[in-house]
């Protein structure tokens, strides 16, 4: 498979087959980390270039290239860099490429992991671009559902904000290759955008839409929240109508199957009870330490480690 | 005895005849080809003109002027269909269809006021084109515009 110095912009551009070779090199990875570290990369810079905030990406992508014998070079905080300046994304790129081996880049515009990757001379790994896409979020929650659930013709609803959230739509394109049947719940300021669901239909997901979680709870595998995100919101009016729309509580679970798992990408607010933090349905604090294996396997695989 | 259609917009000497460019668009089509009124050249306009296959036709007119293919390209996302005749003499000397490309760089805006593509970065913008109906894609936001396609020129 050519994954050597491929850039990872969006879950698109993966075949099925791309994936799952990805996923299993997260299995060996998560091996690995049980046994300790690994040098697999030493020698090698990892440049983190983060224009927004960033606790889990920015931190997992550390522990991971820490954890296989790499090195980090951090953007640091904006201010005192030439970002400040008025330095383009283009320049920025071309200079810390030439310092690096690959870049995770965060980003708030659109389109501006797509932008790098014209300019880069190493592999850029989109670290969350605007409301648009946050590849390694979708391949560390893939990882979640076949580690704890499973990921053929799963019943999935995806709940919370569908219309800004971008780890959701690189998520729905992702389950789509693997015949997933999507609910999609959201009330209705925040329903999926209309260009990604005709996409899912024509990629042969099945989707359906619903404001009522009650309603479907009882059917599905895996519950996927996620945050209303205030900073996505022009008008914080609008913002305050939905905030708080859905909230798992202990009473949501009483007809739920049996093996089902709640995910979220943290971090949460209202959306999960913490009294259901230690319920064998929660996976969510399993999900964001899978981060590290898979984010492992993405390096190892960009910078050509043969395993 | 001239035609219907002929005595509406005479024939013109030398210049670039725009024919079968989709009803209501002849506007669109100067404004996107730079022809504004305080250029000096003689254009004429024929706007809802009956057609055999499209239902209703425009027809733009510039006298001495031939356009260049590159240039009338630029009109296939708003009238796929437009047929461009280079006139010279009262003669046909040159006809062809507008094209359609599969990828248009530089010449429309991405909507997406979030899109990279509308910074001060060294890019032009750039669209993948799908037909039947026209549907631009933003190669970079992925935004995909399928109305008021002339708004963004």
């Amino acid at each position: 498979m050519k994954f050597s110095r491929r850039h990872i912009i969006s879950m698109k551009d993966f075949t099925r087959d791309e994936i799952d070779f990805i996923l299993d090199r997260a299995i060996k990875m998560e091996d690995l980390l049980k046994n300790g570290t690994s040098d697999l990369l030493k020698g090698k810079i990892l440049a983190l270039l983060f224009y927004e905030p960033s606790t889990r990406t920015r931190m997992s992508f550390e522990a991971a290239m820490l954890r296989l014998g790499g090195n980090l070079l951090n953007l640091g905080s904006k201010e005192a860099s030439s970002i400040a300046k008025g330095e383009t994304l283009a320049d920025t790129i071309r200079v810390i490429s030439s310092y690096s081996d690959a870049i995770v880049l965060r980003h708030p515009s659109e389109g501006s992991a797509r932008l790098a990757s014209e300019f880069s001379s190493v592999p850029i790994i989109n670290g969350g671009d605007g409301a648009g896409h946050h590849p390694t979020q979708t391949l560390l929650d893939l990882y979640t559902i076949k580690r704890e659930s499973n990921l053929d013709h799963l019943d999935i609803a995806i709940v919370g904000d569908l219309k800004y959230g971008r780890t959701v739509h690189s998520l729905a394109y992702a389950l789509s290759r693997y015949g997933a049947n999507i609910t999609l719940v959201s009330p209705p300021q925040l329903t999926m955008p209309e260009q990604i669901k005709v996409d899912l239909k024509t990629r042969g997901a099945q989707v359906s839409e619903t404001e009522n979680l009650d309603e479907i709870v009882g059917d599905i595998d895996v519950l996927y929240m996620t945050r209303i995100q205030k900073e996505r919101f022009p008008d914080p009016t609008e913002y305050k109508k939905v905030a708080g729309a859905y909230k798992i509580a202990p009473n949501l679970l009483e007809n739920v199957r049996q093996d089902m798992i709640i995910m979220h990408p943290l971090p949460r607010v209202y959306e999960i009870d913490s009294s259901l933090d230690n319920s064998p349905h929660a996976k969510y604090f399993e999900q964001s330490f899978y981060g590290v294996p898979v984010r492992m396997a993405l390096l190892t695989i960009v910078l050509g480690v043969e395993m | 005895m001239n035609s219907e259609k002929e005595m509406r917009v005479r024939p013109i000497r030398d210049g670039t005849v725009i024919d079968h460019i989709m009803g209501g668009q002849a506007m669109n089509v100067l404004k996107i080809l730079g022809i504004k009124g305080t250029s000096s050249a003689v254009v004429s306009v024929a706007m809802n003109v009956s057609s055999k296959t499209h239902g209703s036709k425009d027809i733009v007119k510039i006298e001495n002027r031939e356009l260049k293919q590159k240039e009338v390209d630029k009109i296939s996302l708003i009238s796929p269909n437009a047929t461009i005749n280079i006139i010279r003499n009262y003669e046909v000397a040159d006809k062809h269809r507008v094209e359609l490309p599969d990828i248009v760089e530089g010449m429309v805006k991405c909507v997406n006021p979030n899109c990279i593509s509308n910074t001060n970065e060294p890019i032009v913008s750039k669209f993948l084109v799908k037909k039947d109906p026209i549907r631009l894609r933003c190669v970079y936001c992925e935004h995909v515009i399928t109305e008021n396609i002339a708004e963004l020129y």
